[in-house]
């Protein structure tokens, strides 16, 4: 154990340093990036790991961009209140449709398509009040009047933000292992079995999905909000609707659901994926990365169902841990 | 104030019945939904994508080949009959045993598939078929002939898949696969082949509600999200796999989006409809016309 930890320890001293070491602008650009969207990954991971498979999350990340600039541009509030402010409203709102769900025992198929949907009203909702968000053409929060530039929560130095997205991402990484510790994990599993057993056995069943949905949601509000102050420019079809949704099951299905690294594998895969595809492509690339991402994901479902990481440590565990069988399914959905 | 009041009465009116025409179309999309669920229990996230392909496909063969609207459409439709088939067997049939959500989720990478080929193939733009079908003028309403005509081709498609299921050997063998999974194939009926018969006629449904909706709308590669996320809500509404319910959900869905867009922007219409779809979840969870248990 002790030997984890100080691995852990050398690796993010290596991690702290690498913006003082290399300060190439493009390259701690990339990095940034990841650490963003494995954040983002991570926050999906979080329930997606016990069967809730959301595709709602780019309503929830979404929400967190547009609120946080909103408040900032037309109520000069700060992002250090409004991205609070933000998670709270993706809270709402994850509250809003999860309860219903849960409460009336809405899951699998169902519990899919009703998050699908609440990631493309997010999406409508933006789109319709253009004379504010500006529509699907984006939108761009005020630039901070120079030496406010903490207040706002911009700044021009890559090396800061590299150190911000850096300490959220291990923060997502600290809470993905709190709660792999945690006695609502075990609930969350023996729900993802059989949720009238679990019930029976005396789980809130309700109340435990209602914890880790909010816990994800809050965390994904929290990314789209970072993302937004990061690249200052957010439009409804890189922070919210389906498409963003389905890129974050994508990157923590390709990465693997079940271990805590899993989904910031899946981000470094797809991002540098896309990064070459546009390099090589050029001004052509457009639809070129996507089209890529969907024949991956088809076929990491057939073949690979446990993800790039998932199957690496299992195959190198196997001989002494068989899989739990919760593991050896990406999801248990009860059929009808 | 008496004026206000009927130019008032009026709009409301063609709201209505443009709103029960828009419910025709979205009925035929729940329809097809409904069946594959109903049969193969997979949801294709990707079925509005399919509908897009369609569009293109109609757009390519009356533009560019100049080939007359009533040729083309039974050639669409049996081109996404064959995606559909070509989706079974190549994503879905290596899945079936797998957990159904991986089957969801895989055809939520073909959704991708088809948005970025679109983009890549036929660009961003929006391109329209460039027939323009007359206006029918019914007192002070107006009603556009493509609406009348998608509707009455939905219906009658719906009709032509109802006598399908009911009277033919292979709908006898669809339906009776869709109530019992496991004991049918020990009745020498081949599943393989019903679900790939099944996955055909999901497409050609899709490939149909295509060659309507061309007719209303601008194509582009994500024309698809602008109804998808609204067919799943109305097949969750009217409980999945559920014909009838599915086709009661449509008219309720497209008489509030109607509606809604009467009294401010079409997607306010849609906003509407979710905000009533998390109403009636609390209301009935299992579906519109799922007995309570």
């Amino acid at each position: 154990m002790n030997r984890r930890i100080m691995a852990w320890i050398v690796a993010l001293a290596v991690l702290v340093a690498v913006p003082f070491v290399h300060s190439d602008p493009y390259h701690l650009h990339i990095l940034v990036l990841i650490l963003i969207w494995s954040f983002a990954y991570t926050s999906w991971s979080i329930m997606g790991r016990f069967g809730l498979v959301s595709l709602g999350h780019g309503g929830f990340m979404g929400t967190g961009a547009y609120v946080t600039a909103l408040l900032w541009n037309e109520f000069g509030l700060s992002p250090w209140i409004g991205i609070p402010l933000s998670m709270l409203a993706a809270g709402v709102l994850a509250l809003v449709v999860a309860y219903p769900c849960f409460r009336f025992r809405i899951t699998g198929h169902y519990f899919v398509l009703v998050t699908l949907a609440l990631a493309g009203i997010v999406l409508q909702v933006i789109t319709a009040t253009r004379d504010y968000t500006g529509g699907s053409l984006g939108y761009t929060p005020q630039r901070a009047p120079s030496g406010k530039g903490l207040l706002a929560l911009q700044f021009d130095d890559k090396t800061t933000w590299y150190l911000i997205a850096l300490a959220v991402w291990l923060a997502g990484i600290v809470i993905w292992h709190r709660i792999d510790r945690s006695m609502g994990r075990h609930a969350m599993e023996a729900i993802s079995e059989d949720e009238d057993a679990a019930a029976a056995a005396g789980v809130n069943v309700t109340a435990e999905k209602l914890k880790i949905t909010l816990i994800s949601a809050l965390m994904t509000a929290l990314a789209g909000a970072l993302y937004c102050q990061y690249q200052m420019f957010i439009s409804p079809d890189t922070v919210s609707g389906i498409a963003v949704s389905l890129q974050m099951v994508f990157a923590a299905i390709v990465g693997g659901v079940y271990v805590a690294l899993g989904p910031t594998v899946g981000a470094i895969i797809t991002i540098l994926l896309a990064e070459v595809l546009r390099i090589s492509f050029g001004a052509n690339a457009v639809g070129w990365d996507n089209l890529v991402y969907g024949v991956l994901l088809v076929l990491f479902i057939i073949f690979l169902p446990k993800g790039i990481l998932g199957s690496v440590i299992d195959w190198i565990k196997s001989p002494r841990k068989p899989p739990r069988a919760h593991e050896q399914e990406t999801v248990r959905v009860a059929r009808r | 104030m008496q004026s206000f009041l009927d130019i008032f009465d009026i709009y409301f009116l063609e709201a209505v019945i443009n709103g029960i025409l828009l419910g025709g179309v979205l009925a035929l999309l729940a329809l097809g939904l409904n069946l594959i669920f109903g049969v193969i229990d997979v949801t294709w996230i990707c079925y509005a994508e399919l509908v897009m392909i369609g569009m293109y496909g109609m757009y390519y063969l009356v533009q560019y080949f100049g080939l007359s609207y009533w040729v083309a459409a039974p050639l669409v439709i049996m081109l996404v009959a064959l995606l559909g088939a070509a989706l079974h067997y190549l994503v879905i049939a290596p899945l079936l045993t797998s957990p159904p959500i991986n089957q969801l989720l895989a055809t939520g990478g073909v959704l991708f598939i088809l948005q970025s080929f679109a983009t890549v193939a036929f660009g961003i733009d929006f391109k329209n078929l460039g027939i323009r079908l007359p206006v029918l003028s019914l007192g002070d309403m107006n009603f556009s002939y493509a609406r009348l005509l998608s509707f009455a081709a939905a219906l009658l498609g719906m009709i032509g898949v109802y006598l399908f299921l009911t009277r033919t050997f292979t709908g006898t063998a669809i339906r009776a696969i869709a109530q019992d999974r496991q004991i049918m194939p020990l009745m020498g009926v081949d599943a393989k082949r019903i679900y790939l018969v099944t996955s055909a006629i999901g497409g050609g449904l899709a490939g149909l509600a295509a060659c309507l909706l061309v007719l209303q709308y601008d194509v582009h590669p994500f024309v698809g999200l602008s109804f998808g996320p609204i067919t799943f809500l109305i097949c969750v509404l009217g409980g999945l796999g559920n014909f009838i319910g599915g086709f009661i959900a449509s008219f309720l869905f497209a008489e509030i989006i109607s509606l809604g867009g009467l009294f401010s922007d079409l997607e306010w219409g849609y906003v509407l409809a979710f905000a009533f779809f998390i109403v009636m979840m609390f209301i009935r969870p299992a579906g519109l016309l799922a007995r309570r248990s």
